[in-house]
């Protein structure tokens, strides 16, 4: 099977699903680039990620929309575009912009199947990079995630791989509700295995990274593969812990994790958000509300503090959970019962 | 003109020190020191410096994510901004902003700004305070093509109008927003004629030229500075390095940037202007270039060596901890 990046995966999803379906459009800032340009040359950024790298050669400027700046109407339009009858993905260069953009996020696109009494479909995928990890301070680094996954009529996806990235951007395109894509941007470089052609990974079905007995780990996005770190180390001590990644937050496939503590007694929730309201505390009222008997030891949740994002490097490395967090973690719930 | 000779000696040291700032930076960038995104100034320094040249630490601006000249030109420390760009514990924001969040209320300097657009009502809220003081201050806006596009800014132009607040937006039109070209994103082209759709009164200059903006700005302020509501400077200009620092710049011609350098440099104008008018010799102009040559080289090397911020440092200046 071929190895790509994760930015390859989303490019491929794109490619394939823009020629299977014209409905399909892709609009955003500089998602191609060099219009208006003195060189003539278009394509000039591909997204300033390149996720959407050539396909403005494949389908022309009618399909492959670059916007100027102008976040409230490049999701207000995509609504539009939306209940009009295509299918548009677009882009949000980071996650932080949601700002911008958020009466036609959470207040029309989440809305209008519900409000309209179900009459209305919003196919829309919005992309977005998000995440810490590249020093571009509080407004550039932030996770958002939590806040979408709170708001009812959004489905939310978090890929913490190539493979899953791919077939998650084909089923997000192809459902008939408004989806929020996150792609943390130091996972763009991330390699795996991808099959060339056309699959789906259905929401609300969490992956199963890594199988184990003493405690469960969920973890999302660029805390998938810092939770596999600290397994390496632990599993070198013969401490071994199922490893989640829920893959969307909304749906929720609260199954799988509910089994998994049923089996290993002990939770840790891994979010690179602020703890309030986050994903991770989201999980944890979950589990200690429903899984409660199950539980040997009190949940832990490994989170960012609750500051915005700082810029100096020693800070942001102090900001982001890592495998150290993680492992002490595992060692906590471990000697807590 | 009038500029006295105090005067001009001060506006070409501002704009000379925001351009050795800024191609140092453009350097040392490559050393891989720096982290972050670093969008650099150079090339429109004749803006930053004829708007601020008129103000005083109690006018406020806004600033933008290109945002190191108009802090320059607004007063703030230089080795202080290097070492924020640097990460460093003394930096003017503790390292916690960065290149994009460099602030210095003292200065009346709000801030610059990551989020395209963001600084315009923030500027309008200044100047609210600035009405209600009443002591003929003002607040400015520093917008790009690119930003002058985003609905807050429209939003601003408007309030601001209604409101009648002491508030000048200053629109630097350098050709792109990232990859994009003004003559693609920007809808009619003449971005004044659609401020002037608000009522508000444009005053147009040549951002290569100090001269100009200065004088623009002098004719925006004295309609803002005496209860006559907003008004707008207009500077078309060109930056010289890319978008942010690595950017391959394929957008753009060969050879457009070497020609702006060459043909309408604005450091280059300015001293052409006043040494054939007689107003300072060469030399003057040259011991200012030496001088703020060793201050940008002793901001560095001070910046480089400053001490970084500890793991502790993430959880202060915030009213809870979690
Ligand atoms: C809300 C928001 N959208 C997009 C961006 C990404 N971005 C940063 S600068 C920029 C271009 C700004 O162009 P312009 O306003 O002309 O300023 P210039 O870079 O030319 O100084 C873009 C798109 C951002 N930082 N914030
Ligand atoms: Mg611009």
């Amino acid at each position: 099977m071929p190895v790509i990046t994760l930015r390859e995966a989303l490019n491929e999803a794109l490619h394939l699903e823009m020629a299977r379906d014209p409905r399909v459009i892709v609009l955003g800032e500089d998602v191609s680039g060099g219009a208006g340009g003195t060189s003539g040359q278009r394509d000039a950024a591909g997204g300033i990620f390149g996720v959407t790298k050539g396909l403005i050669h494949k389908f022309g400027d009618g399909r492959v929309i670059d916007t100027p700046i102008s976040e409230s109407c490049i999701i207000g339009a995509a609504n539009g575009a939306a209940l009009a009858g295509l299918r548009p993905v677009a882009e949000l260069m980071f996650a932080d912009f949601v700002g911008v953009a958020m009466d036609q996020i959470f207040n029309q696109a989440a809305k209008f199947r519900y409000m309209f009494g179900g009459k209305a479909r919003t196919p829309l995928v919005i992309r977005m990079s998000f995440g810490a990890g590249m020093n571009c301070a509080a407004q550039h680094s932030q996770t958002i995630y939590p806040f979408m996954t709170a708001v009812p009529g959004l489905k939310v996806v978090v890929p913490s791989n190539p493979y899953d990235a791919k077939g998650l951007l084909l089923t997000a395109i192809r459902d008939d509700d408004p989806v929020v894509f996150f792609e943390h941007k130091a996972l763009y470089s991330r390699k795996g295995e991808v099959p060339d052609g056309d699959y789906m990974i259905p929401f609300g079905e969490a992956a199963l990274v890594r199988e184990g007995e003493h405690a469960t780990i969920v973890a999302l996005g660029r805390m998938v593969p810092f939770a596999e770190k600290a397994l390496d180390k632990l599993n070198a001590e013969g401490i071994t812990c199922d490893l989640i990644d829920p893959r969307t937050t909304s749906p929720l496939d609260e199954e799988t994790i509910l089994e998994s503590v049923s089996n290993t007694g002990r939770l840790i929730v891994v979010d690179e958000s602020p703890p309030r309201c986050s994903v991770a505390s989201d999980i944890a009222a979950i589990v200690a509300q429903k899984g409660f008997r199950d539980l040997k030891a009190p949940i832990e949740i490994v989170t960012a503090p609750h500051t915005p994002v700082p810029f100096a490097r020693e800070l942001e490395r102090a900001y982001v959970p890592g495998p150290a967090q993680i492992e002490a973690a595992v060692r906590k719930v471990l000697a807590d019962g | 003109m009038q500029l006295n000779r105090d005067a001009l000696l001060q506006a070409y040291r501002r704009m000379r020190t925001i351009r050795e700032f800024e191609e140092r930076l453009h350097i040392e960038n490559r050393t891989g020191e720096i982290a972050g995104f670093t969008h650099l100034y150079a090339g429109q320094e004749a803006v930053a410096v004829g708007v601020c040249e008129h103000l005083t630490d109690k006018d406020w601006i806004a600033s933008t994510h290109r945002g190191h000249g108009h802090c320059i030109a607004k007063g703030c420390d230089v080795g202080g901004m290097m070492k924020e760009i640097y990460g460093r514990a003394d930096g003017l924001c503790k390292g916690k902003g960065g290149s994009m969040h460099i602030a210095d209320l003292d200065k009346g300097m709000l801030g610059a700004n990551a989020i395209v657009g963001g600084g315009p009502p923030i500027a309008v809220g200044a100047a609210i305070a600035a009405k209600l003081a009443g002591e003929g201050h003002v607040a400015v806006s520093f917008t790009g093509d690119g930003g002058s596009n985003q609905g807050t800014v429209l939003e601003a132009l408007n309030m601001a109008a209604v409101l009648k607040v002491p508030k000048i937006f200053v629109f630097e039109n350098n050709g792109y927003s990232e990859h994009t070209g003004a003559a693609y994103a920007l809808a009619g082209q003449d971005l004044g004629r659609r401020v002037e759709g608000f009522g508000i009164p444009v005053f147009r200059a040549d951002g290569f030229d100090f001269f100009s903006v200065y004088e623009a700005m002098r004719q925006a302020l004295e309609i803002a500075r005496n209860g006559g509501g907003p008004a707008a400077v207009y500077a078309t200009c060109t930056r010289y390095f890319g978008h942010f620092e690595g950017d391959p710049q394929n957008y753009r011609a060969k050879g457009e940037v070497e020609k702006f350098r060459e043909e309408s440099d604005c450091l280059t104008g300015f001293r052409a202007r006043v040494t054939e008018a007689g107003l300072i010799d060469a030399a003057a102009l040259d011991a200012i270039d030496a001088d703020v040559l060793a201050e940008i080289d002793t901001a560095t090397v001070a910046a480089k060596s400053a001490a970084p911020p500890t793991a502790a440092d993430v959880l202060t200046d915030v009213y809870i901890s979690y």
